[in-house]
């Protein structure tokens, strides 16, 4: 997948964690590797949202966190703005951190519930930054206002709030080193419709005012829909589909994107009642042992013999990429 | 005559921080064969309602304080565990969301689907693993004959939840109550799962109580649907009026929240605030604290359903008064 720009934001070239699967107490043996990324190629422009869809155990969470070095990659780099990122020392690396930041689904598990809301943010500011005592306060106050919370609530604990506010804790604390790119990681799926309403105008507002790269991974299709203006599928270890997020939705080419975005209930009954669903045969297959070729061949209303030889390369159709040979047979 | 009605329940549970108006006045009816949907947000209630009709409310905290569950002639509120225990797994049966919680892991699934058969009495082990086996291939999992011999954790998350619905239908049950069947299971999956459902109501002619948080399933699923906030039902009608001429703020606000239904790049609509807190004493309809059309009249009493036309109920007093036209 390229871009034509000169240097992409992000630029991420054959990308693999492979977990190794280790038998024995004294003498481990690795029996098994699971794949669950195995070959991610992705570029990004500054200030544009990815939304990154796919199964559970399709690798997007553990894609997210290889981005980040939050785990090793096994093979392949990362770029950030033309500077690598894997194999980064462990102090460069706290250094580069600065730059990109994540969120995380449960809001809960991911703040400290012994610390209130201004040690949190505060902690995060200080981190990285060497900002007078004096001006902490005023600088936990901005964040607050930022995600639109209210300051005085500067001293309660994460217990006392509802989880869209929790949420709203994590993001002002994600944002306190001002960074450039920020993955969120299921980050509205624990919370109801109305406050996810909430949370999905906050992110798109602060990813338009501050020039935010955002990686936003979700099971969502509609969520991802409505916020990203990319979208990219994945499938067992590998991206399927890239494209504009609309055109992927409306007319999608590879017959994975078909399935899932046909699988997709629509909150209007006539229309969920018209629609014709591809229900695919079983369940995703398990990253242990991925089949041969194209992962999705076994599942594939449209596969062939060719289809089991060796996993598709790209085509470009317009503005988007496809990783599926039998394009011409579909319609 | 309606398979189940329920009038007035409430569902309180009585905890240090106070008492708990989990369910507060609810009053629905379902008919033969036709599917019910409840929707509304984490903590509306929707849930313990229907754990208070299958006697599955912890007790204490938990006290059913008043109303009545007329099953084809039982009040299921009044019954001692004894005689619903004659009911429960064999005319109402019951799936839930995690399916690995609810079956047993040390069991083998043959011995697990075979059981409502024989604590019921209603055939012998042989017949009953004949049935088993049918029941398998119904569900659809294939090689029935020898994942019947399996643990559950051998099985996927799409494949467990056919094997708790397999379970929960072998005793072909006259109503299955379904908390957030498919909540846990990736889309795909999700189109199986309610596909099954679906066919096996049809070939069963049981009715479905079908819980969920998410609008675009119900809206396909459902015949009529009950939207519930803070405890109480605050509209209620057939599938299509619900969705197309919402007649409760609570509805129409919560429709227009959705992401799928709104034009891409445009600010989502957000309910501002938060869902009233239980513990307190509420004056008025639950949701005047929130609602963009309040007024003078919502702050007082206790807003009750009301029929407007064709089964379409509201609990909005100022919906009902002609004051306010939604959307």
């Amino acid at each position: 997948m390229t871009d034509q720009s000169a240097t992409p934001f992000l630029d991420i070239q054959g990308l693999k964690t492979h977990f190794p699967v280790e038998k024995g107490i004294f003498f481990r043996k690795t029996v098994a590797t699971v794949k669950a990324v195995d070959g991610v190629d992705l570029q990004l422009r500054q200030g544009e949202i990815l939304g990154l869809v796919g199964e559970s155990g399709c690798g997007k969470s553990t894609l997210g966190r290889t981005m980040l070095q939050l785990l090793e990659p096994t093979e392949g780099s990362v770029k950030l703005e033309g500077r690598e990122l894997v194999g980064l020392s462990g102090s460069e690396l706290r250094a580069a951190r600065k730059d990109f930041q994540m969120i995380f689904q449960d809001p809960y598990a991911s703040l400290n519930p012994r610390m209130t809301v201004y040690d949190t943010l505060a902690e995060a500011i200080l981190a990285h930054k060497s900002v007078h005592k004096s001006k902490l306060p005023e600088k936990v106050a901005e964040l607050m206002n930022k995600v639109g919370l209210s300051p005085r609530f500067i001293k309660k604990y994460p217990h006392e709030f509802s989880g869209g506010q929790r949420q709203r804790i994590a993001i002002a604390r994600a944002l306190a080193v001002e960074p450039k790119f920020l993955v969120a990681d299921e980050a509205v799926s624990a919370l109801d419709v109305s406050i996810q309403a909430q949370i999905i105008n906050l992110l798109a507002n602060l990813s338009r005012e501050m020039n935010l790269t955002l990686i936003f991974i979700s099971h969502d299709l509609s969520v991802v829909k409505h916020i990203a203006d990319r979208i990219a599928v994945m499938y067992l270890g590998r991206i399927v589909e890239f494209g504009p997020a609309e055109t992927l939705f409306d007319d999608p080419l590879h017959p994975y994107t078909r399935a899932l975005v046909s699988a997709v209930p629509v909150p209007d009954p006539d229309r969920e009642r018209e629609r014709q669903r591809i229900l695919l045969p079983g369940d995703p297959p398990s990253p242990l042992n991925p089949p041969k070729g194209c992962t999705f061949h076994p599942r594939c209303p449209y596969a062939v013999e060719a289809c089991k030889a060796s996993f598709p390369a790209w085509s470009h159709q317009g503005n988007r990429q496809v990783a599926c040979i039998r394009l011409d047979a579909l319609d | 005559m309606p398979l189940l009605t329920v009038n007035d329940l409430r569902t309180y549970f009585h905890t240090r921080a106070g008492v708990v108006r989990a369910v507060d006045g609810v009053s629905f009816s379902v008919d033969k064969g036709e599917t019910l949907g409840i929707v509304g947000e984490s903590g509306s209630g929707k849930s313990v309602a229907c754990y208070s009709l299958m006697g599955l409310i912890p007790k204490p905290p938990g006290r059913i304080e008043s109303g009545t569950a007329d099953f084809d002639g039982m009040d299921l509120l009044k019954m001692s565990e004894r005689e619903l225990n004659r009911v429960r797994g064999r005319r109402v049966s019951m799936i839930f969301q995690d399916p690995m919680t609810s079956l047993n892991p040390f069991l083998r699934v043959e011995d697990q689907l075979i059981e409502p058969l024989l604590l019921h009495g209603l055939a012998d082990k042989q017949t009953a693993r004949r049935k088993a086996l049918e029941m398998m291939e119904q569900v659809g999992i294939q090689g029935a004959a020898s994942r019947i011999r399996m643990y559950p954790h051998e099985f996927s998350g799409g494949m467990r939840q056919r094997v708790m619905i397999a379970m929960a239908l072998i005793t072909e049950p006259d109503l299955l109550i379904a908390d957030e069947p498919t909540t846990a299971l990736d889309v795909t999956v999700q189109a199986q799962i309610l596909e099954l459902i679906k066919t096996m109501q049809q070939r069963m002619h049981m009715a479905v109580i079908f819980i969920s948080h998410d609008l675009g399933v119900v809206a396909g699923f459902c015949d009529r649907v009950n939207v519930m906030y803070a405890g109480r039902i605050v509209e209620s009608g057939l599938t299509q009026s619900i969705y197309y001429h919402p007649s409760h703020p609570y509805n129409e606000a919560l429709q227009r929240s959705i992401p799928a239904l709104q034009p891409k790049g445009h600010e989502l609509f957000t309910i501002e605030g938060q869902p009233p807190d239980l513990t307190k004493p509420l004056d008025g309809c639950s949701f005047a604290a929130r609602c963009a059309h309040v007024g003078d009249l919502c702050r007082r009493g206790n807003p009750l359903l009301k029929e407007m036309k064709d089964g379409h109920s509201t609990a909005c007093v100022r919906v009902q008064e002609g004051g306010l036209e939604l959307k």
